[in-house]
């Protein structure tokens, strides 16, 4: 296994999802950096949370313009799974990677807490290790992770089974309480929720330890 | 040229801070104040001495940078 985190200018997450993955992996990860034009070889891409470019214009919108991002697009083109927590789910939707758009959240609060979701697809490669209707807990940390598509994206993701991972109590206004969605053959994954900040008893839960061995095993 | 581009949210997308605006302006006793809604403006100093070729510029880049068809809408204005 040889996972890459990216690091854009303002990632916050980058060095936490590192832990997550060489938890799992037990190989180091890679952090490449947002301004290089070509990756590493790598089998498994990050995009890590945090508030890229400071969030301006629109969240991710930046960093979706990265050098880097023109080879992460060709490489989960070509089938590389790829991961986007947080502001990584924002990057990708901003790339057309995946779907539909992360508004500001509804209540115009910034959420921090902890939140129970549903496990809704258990094939893909990123749940297989999970139960159809299984709740993990995972922190939420965000200012824009209302999900927002059009009602016949939302239809489409519905009926092929893209969606992830869906909130109990929606934090946001989400549409549909959708928490994380894949692409359509499967290989890349975005969600708001961080599970690389549950991967030890002393950060307050392991949910996430469990989530990356999963996604580690499925994707190899 | 100039150009002046206003990016404002599609109707049918919620737009949470045109609401807390609307609360606001009620609070302070405007009445009768609806549906607002917000967004941004982007104004720039383009090469172009054209009108067209400027527009054409600007609509580039709302396409690849500046706006997110997804949730905005933009309006293009070329200013002398």
């Amino acid at each position: 296994m040889k996972p890459s985190v990216i690091v854009f200018p303002a990632s916050n997450c980058d060095r936490d999802v590192a832990v997550a993955l060489e938890g799992a992996t037990g190989a180091k990860a890679q952090m490449v950096w947002h301004g290089d034009a070509e990756l590493p070889d790598t089998d498994f891409i990050v995009l890590p949370g945090g508030f890229s470019y400071g969030d301006y214009l629109r969240c991710g919108a930046m960093a979706s313009k990265s050098p880097i991002m023109k080879a992460v697009i060709d490489k989960a083109n070509a089938g590389t799974p790829v991961l986007g927590i947080c502001n990584g789910f924002q990057i990708l939707c901003e790339t057309g990677l995946l779907p539909g758009a992360l508004l500001r959240n509804q209540e115009l609060n910034f959420v921090c807490r902890t939140v129970t979701l549903r496990v809704e697809n258990a094939s893909s490669i990123f749940t297989n290790k999970l139960d159809e209707g299984q709740y993990v807990d995972f922190p939420v940390a965000h200012h824009d992770g209302n999900f927002f598509a059009d009602d016949e994206t939302l239809d489409r993701l519905e009926g092929d089974g893209r969606v992830a991972f869906r909130y109990t109590d929606n934090p946001n206004g989400s549409a549909r309480d959708i928490a994380g969605i894949l692409n359509g053959p499967g290989n890349i994954l975005g969600m708001m929720p961080h599970p690389e900040r549950v991967i030890s008893p002393l950060l307050g839960g392991t949910d996430g330890a469990d989530f990356f061995k999963g996604i580690i095993d499925g994707a190899s | 040229m100039k150009a002046k581009i206003t990016i404002t949210l599609k109707t049918g997308v919620l737009d949470p801070q045109g609401k807390a605006i609307e609360g606001a302006l009620a609070g302070l006793g405007f009445e009768g104040a609806e549906n607002i809604r917000q967004g941004k403006v982007i104004e720039m100093k383009l090469a172009e001495t054209d009108e067209n070729a400027a527009r054409a510029k600007a609509e580039e880049m709302c396409k690849k940078l500046l706006a997110n068809p997804v949730m905005e809408n933009y309006a293009i204005e070329i200013l002398a």
